[in-house]
């Protein structure tokens, strides 16, 4: 990372500007394992934390690195912890435990090109399903995916604040072409992401009731060590945090759990659109298939095909919102994702056979090229 | 890639551990921080430390860069065999194509110039370990890519201290091996 302070123009990886939103958004607390396409977040960490009075700890593997952020979280701080694929299939056991008992925590997800070890240095989409169910049991999860260095600085600040808001565990969903990417930035003036912090409880307030007892709301959260004493638990437990197997409040709990974050769904959206007003041929992407999108609108519009592009940069909870609204103007929508099919299917589910959708998969651990996707839409439009 | 007409490509190409990625992010550097343009550098390389194939792709561009990798190439370097056999298909008709003539035999291009960086850096800077520094000298003189200032400058601002001098050398090394390679006179 380096930059010229006065402009405040910076060459920046991906990676970095995701620890440097961390850091602007508050996280004082990081524990990890180094993993390729990861470990930059780790070392901006290791480096920075210590600076400015948090603390950063190497864990003995992925499974302790959750565990740990979990009980930072617990005990008042933000936590956060970064990974790829291998060490995420290590964290969804206590990433479970995070739903469910409703604490804070950022994971940061660099993907590549899986399964098992798969390519380490070498990108893919393929944890967008995991990243939604890879945990077992109901629940919900909030996950951001940038396409951008400035958007790494920018959607990290944003998954504190959710975590924050919410009460929950929330997955930055990078790849690895967006984490080692470097590129220009102006990196914005301190101070400039809104974040908010967890509910708290007062001190004095009697009969505190730290978990979320249906209705979608977010309970204030007493750090644990305070003068509120409280049970944590993985099993199913009532407001109070106790185990219960009362039908009626298993029930409250766990739709509590996916409410707080499935209905705000739409609210949570946000989105990118490149042409959209006019399109007839709409292209789905996100991360860095979009970029790849993008430029092949630029090529598809300038042969005369009406083609947009609306990129999501939150991937969950899925708002289908904006694909029903343009549905009427389209002829086809094309979703091209570095896997052999995963959001496709909830664009799919939101379009629900209005249009036609059609996924262009590539899982060769390269990204796609503009001709690819121009050349796949094309045959699309003539068939 | 019509539509980012201000768009240029630079691929360096070799075997990890020669400094590549390194160069790429100077002349990205030098170009954002010092000439003020857009760029995005990207990476490509196995899992090992040393060895294997390396690449890294530099878009720089007065617009907005979407496709952040390489499509048809305006300068590449090629620092082994191995990747000058990869990539010189990747070159525009009129692109630049530069090799470590110590290092490849056979560029297999008709307009390739060879300079020896890695003999030169280990003759005129003591150590094979320059060749990269003396490659982007080589790179910025005969492609203007960058302004000379700016790439010294990011250069002299990234080494480590105490090797300023050497590394100075080494782009002055590579600045008067492009003049000499193309008979450009000093």
């Amino acid at each position: 990372m380096s930059g010229n302070n006065e402009r405040s123009i910076w060459v920046m990886q991906g990676n970095e500007a995701c620890s440097v939103g961390a850091v602007a958004a508050g996280i004082n607390f990081f524990a990890g394992y180094p993993i390729t396409p990861s470990s930059e977040v780790a070392e901006f960490m290791a480096r920075h934390l210590p600076l400015i009075g948090g603390r950063f700890i190497q864990m003995e593997d992925e499974i302790a690195s959750m565990a740990a952020i979990i009980g930072a979280s617990l005990a008042g701080a933000r936590s956060m912890t970064a990974t790829s694929g291998p060490g995420f299939s290590l964290m969804q056991e206590n990433l479970g435990l995070a739903c469910l008992a409703e604490i804070p925590c950022v994971i940061v997800n660099v993907q590549r090109a899986g399964p098992s070890t798969g390519l380490p240095t070498q990108p893919a989409q393929g944890d967008v399903m995991q990243t939604r169910w890879g945990t077992h049991g109901d629940h919900a999860i909030i996950a951001l995916a940038p396409a951008t260095v400035l958007e790494c600085i920018e959607l990290t600040a944003c998954c504190v604040s959710l975590s924050e808001q919410f009460r929950t565990p929330v997955v930055l969903l990078l790849d690895e072409v967006i984490g080692h990417m470097r590129e220009s930035v102006a990196i914005p003036a301190p101070g400039s992401y809104k974040v908010r912090s967890r509910p708290l409880p007062s001190d004095d307030e009697e009969d505190y009731r730290p978990f979320c007892g249906g209705q979608s709301d977010v309970p204030p959260m007493a750090h644990f060590g305070g003068p509120h004493r409280f049970h944590v638990t993985g099993l199913t437990h009532d407001e109070r945090g106790f185990p219960t197997m009362v039908p009626e409040e298993v029930d409250k709990k766990i739709r509590g759990i996916v409410d707080k974050i499935e209905l705000k769904a739409d609210d949570l959206a946000m989105n990118d659109e490149t042409m959209t007003d006019d399109c007839e041929v709409l292209l789905f992407a996100y991360g860095s298939s979009a970029r790849v999108a993008k430029a092949s609108v630029g090529i598809l519009r300038e042969r005369g095909v009406k083609a947009g592009l609306l990129r999501v940069k939150t991937i969950w909870p899925f708002s289908g919102k904006r694909l029903k609204e343009l549905a009427p103007q389209l002829r086809s929508i094309i979703v091209p994702e570095m896997n052999l099919g995963q959001l496709v299917t909830e664009v799919e589910r939101a379009v629900a056979g209005v249009v036609p959708v059609r996924h262009l998969g590539r899982v060769d651990g390269h990204l796609f090229e503009p001709d690819q996707i121009t050349d796949f839409v094309l045959e699309e439009m003539a068939s | 890639m019509t539509k980012d007409s201000g768009r240029f490509e630079i691929r360096l190409s070799g075997s990890g551990g020669q400094g590549l990625m390194l160069a790429g992010k100077l002349l990205a550097e030098a170009a954002s921080i010092c000439d003020g343009k857009n760029t995005v550098q990207t990476q490509s390389y196995g899992p090992e430390a040393r060895g294997g194939k390396s690449k890294t792709d530099v878009v720089i561009s007065t617009e907005d860069i979407d496709y952040p990798k390489a499509t048809r190439v305006d300068v590449l370097l090629a620092m082994t065999q191995v990747s000058a056999d990869e990539y010189r298909k990747s070159l525009k008709k009129d692109g630049l194509f530069i090799v470590d003539s110590y290092l490849v035999d056979n560029p297999g291009h008709d307009s390739a110039i060879g300079i020896p960086f890695t003999l030169l850096a280990i003759e005129k800077c003591g150590r094979a370990l320059f060749a990269n520094v003396i490659a982007l000298g080589a790179i910025v003189e005969l492609s203007s890519v960058v302004k000379w200032e700016s790439l010294e400058a990011t250069v002299l601002a990234r080494v480590p201290s105490g090797t300023e001098d050497v590394n100075k050398k080494a782009l002055e090394v590579g600045r008067e091996a492009a003049r000499s390679a193309t008979g450009k006179v000093s």
